[in-house]
């Protein structure tokens, strides 16, 4: 059964709806609108002429097979940010909502993280990772593993990953404590009462009742690992080595911005814009099914 | 709404510069440089608008390189572009297919009346920037060319003489072997891979980098750089690496902090680099011309430079342009560019300010800092060796970087990757003909 309020009259909804469809427009669809417009040409970069080219540039793109490659390691990508730093931040939070002394103190720590900025949470692990004065290269050095990211495709592609999720972690954390928390109390004890061990409740109790705020987490952490992820990879690997670490949405600014090759950028913005959506999408028409409310 | 946002931001930054006397005709100039470089333009700029009581020149940092490149574009669509634009050399291209957002040079000079003459210009510096018809378009400002720097005492420790001579790859193989042969953990390190080893070596060695003469004679230039002879030091290099002997540290100049470090013997880097190596090592180098292969191509011919010109923008009133042609002569003239190449280690853009420097002694004291001089005037440049003109150049480059770094890896031969560069390459030639239409 579901409640609903309802509005006498047209006005009034409209009212309170337009602050939020006015910035939609002016930061979404306006620009969005652009995009779509400006990737039906090839334009020179001063903007003094442009060769209207309709699907050429989408032509252009998907007859690239390094463009088609770079869906591969997007989707790498997003699979690994989203998982690891979704469940370490559900591992913490489990861990801290057992705590009966001192977890504000853990939850405030574990919070820090997602105050650095993702472009300098990629110099931090930079730092640590440098093939030459990185402490954790040099410990790795000590065991005997030459880590060479400037070179070796898998751990670049690891060290990015773990820069990226790493902040993330500290969000999903929040968000899966505040679930816990509101987990009763009581359906898990009469679980204890039957001689369910904690594992079990976990798996079969928890969990289900999590799942709204898994399902939300899985959303916001795709977008997150397909769009933010960007200052990591500029500041860490640029792409590389050869294209180990180009996102699409790495690619769109280095043909935009580092290749002036606008037409091609603005059509990847409008691919990207797609992918997102479907994915969106699927996420809601499948995934959201066995989500239990 | 862009336009808006960048004409808040223009007059933001407007209202950040010095008030001016009224009389002056004020002229942009817009720059990338910071720290030390940066206070040595404010000098310049300071000089200038000392000496004389007409104009009035603001210099405004912009980010790096390709920030400023950028700004001065977004600025040029909002109507609110600068006089006089930086723009690093593989940028080059891009300006000069924007034909009616620049006014060239040599028109500059010839309408301000100021003093200009294009023979006084040293002729690899200011090739990269002249038509094949001889019409300079921009300024050259600060221009570079890689030489190789050597730890002399890395190579004394490996019991090898740090006079020995370092002037082919062939001789340079022969030390490394020793190098490695002594136990050395990084015989030799590189910066600006493809701008040294492809970009340079292809101009060194009299081959081409790309058709139609390396595409100063038009948009529909091809890439050649996938030839015998680029093809015979990449695989080489390749070797290298697989042996431990060449160590790959990034794409820009990360492998300067293992040189100064001491860690490496020799490094590949700019001549530019002096400034930092003197400050920094705490060992004995050197400073030796770029190698070259004996018998391969016609080298050594000359080397090509890398950094920045100056570029006016078109759509400013007459009399501005005066003020630009004045602050162009003026930065050009001898003591001012003397003073430049001894401040900075670029290369002097004027004959009589190198004559200049050395009449002063300046090259006795500081021992290499003519090498690069040298190294770019031995010979005049041919058609493989008077620079590049590519468009998308700044992309080019980031595809020969990710070709490079898997024959470093040994996932490819160096015929390969150079091929597959080459393919990748031409593909964004063509869409920046089709852009420049």
């Amino acid at each position: 059964m579901e409640k609903r309020v309802t509005f006498r009259g047209w006005m009034l909804p409209l009212l309170l709806i337009a602050p939020q469809v006015f910035i939609s427009a002016v930061f979404f669809f306006y620009p969005a609108g652009q995009a779509v417009w400006q990737s039906l040409f090839i334009p020179d970069p001063f903007g003094l002429s442009k060769q209207f080219v309709g699907m050429g540039n989408f032509e252009f793109l998907f007859s690239d097979r390094h463009y088609r490659a770079s869906f591969y390691t997007t989707a790498i990508f997003s699979i690994l940010v989203t998982l690891a730093s979704m469940i370490p931040a559900l591992f913490l939070a489990v861990l801290a909502d057992r705590l009966i002394k001192g977890s504000g103190v853990y939850r405030t720590l574990l919070i820090w993280p997602y105050a650095v900025a993702p472009a300098v949470a990629g110099v931090l692990w930079l730092f640590m990772f440098n093939t030459r004065v990185g402490v954790v290269s040099w410990y790795l050095g000590q065991l005997g593993y030459d880590w060479n990211h400037v070179l070796n495709g898998s751990e670049a592609m690891g060290l990015v990953v773990a820069a990226s999720a790493w902040g993330r972690i500290s969000y999903n954390f929040l968000f899966f404590f505040a679930a816990l928390q509101a987990v009763p109390r009581s359906v898990i004890e009469a679980a204890a009462i039957d001689g369910a061990r904690f594992w079990r409740r976990f798996f079969t109790i928890v969990l289900p009742l999590l799942s709204p705020t898994t399902f939300f987490l899985l959303v916001v952490n795709v977008v997150y690992s397909f769009f933010e992820t960007f200052g990591v990879i500029h500041t860490i690997t640029s792409g590389g080595p050869q294209q180990a670490t180009t996102i699409l949405v790495y690619k769109v600014y280095s043909d935009g911005f580092v290749g002036q090759d606008l037409g091609s950028s603005a059509a990847q913005s409008v691919v990207l814009l797609l992918v997102v959506g479907l994915l969106t999408v699927l996420q809601f028409k499948f995934l959201e099914k066995r989500v239990h409310y | 709404m862009r336009q808006l946002i960048l004409g808040a931001v223009a007059a933001g930054t407007t209202a950040l510069t010095p008030i001016v006397a009224s009389a002056q005709t004020e002229v942009q100039f817009w720059h990338a440089f910071t720290g030390r470089l940066g206070e040595l333009v404010a000098a310049q700029v300071e000089a200038f608008n000392a000496s004389q009581d007409d104009y009035e020149v603001v210099a405004s940092h912009k980010g790096n390189y390709s920030e400023t490149l950028n700004a001065g574009i977004a600025a040029f669509r909002a109507g609110e572009q600068p006089h006089i634009l930086m723009v690093f050399e593989v940028g080059t291209a891009t300006m000069m297919g924007a034909k009616g957002a620049i006014k060239p040079v040599y028109e500059v000079m010839a309408e301000s009346g100021a003093e200009f003459d294009p023979d006084a210009y040293i002729g690899a510096v200011k090739g990269y920037y002249t038509t094949t018809e001889g019409e300079m378009l921009s300024l050259p400002f600060n221009s570079s060319t890689p030489v190789l720097w050597v730890n002399r005492d890395a190579l004394e420790g490996a019991g090898i003489d740090p006079d020995t001579d370092l002037s082919t790859w062939q001789n340079v193989e022969g030390v490394l072997d020793e190098l490695k042969a002594a136990g050395h953990s990084c015989p030799l390190v590189t910066a600006w891979q493809s701008w040294i080893h492809l970009e340079n070596f292809s101009a060194y060695h009299d081959v081409p980098f790309a058709t139609r003469d390396n595409g100063f004679a038009g948009l529909d230039t091809e890439l050649a750089f996938n030839g015998e002879a680029q093809v015979t030091h990449i695989s080489k290099m390749g070797e290298w690496a697989q042996d431990g002997k060449f160590v790959y540290t990034g794409r820009r100049n990360e492998g300067g902090a293992n040189f100064r470090g001491g860690e490496c013997a020799l490094f590949t880097e700019s001549s530019a680099g002096y400034a930092g190596i003197k400050s920094e090592a705490e060992f004995d180098f050197d400073v030796r011309p770029l190698p070259y292969w004996e018998g391969v191509g016609n080298a050594p011919q000359n080397t090509i430079i890398g950094g920045a010109s100056l570029w006016v923008m078109e759509g400013h009133e007459a009399e501005e342009y005066k003020g630009v042609g004045e602050f162009l002569a003026f930065l050009s003239s001898t003591p001012v560019q003397a003073q430049w190449h001894q401040d900075t280690g670029y290369l002097p853009i004027t004959t009589a300010a190198g004559e200049a420097t050395r009449a002063a002694g300046f090259y006795e004291e500081n021992p290499g800092t003519d090498v690069a001089v040298k190294q770019m005037t031995a010979n005049e440049p041919t058609a493989n060796s008077k620079g590049l003109r590519l468009g998308s150049f700044d992309q080019i480059r980031g595809i020969i970087d990710e070709e490079l770094e898997a024959v470093w890896a040994g996932d490819k031969s160096a015929q390969e990757a150079m091929d597959s560069a080459v393919e990748r390459g031409n593909q964004l030639l063509r869409r920046f003909e089709q852009a420049h239409r």
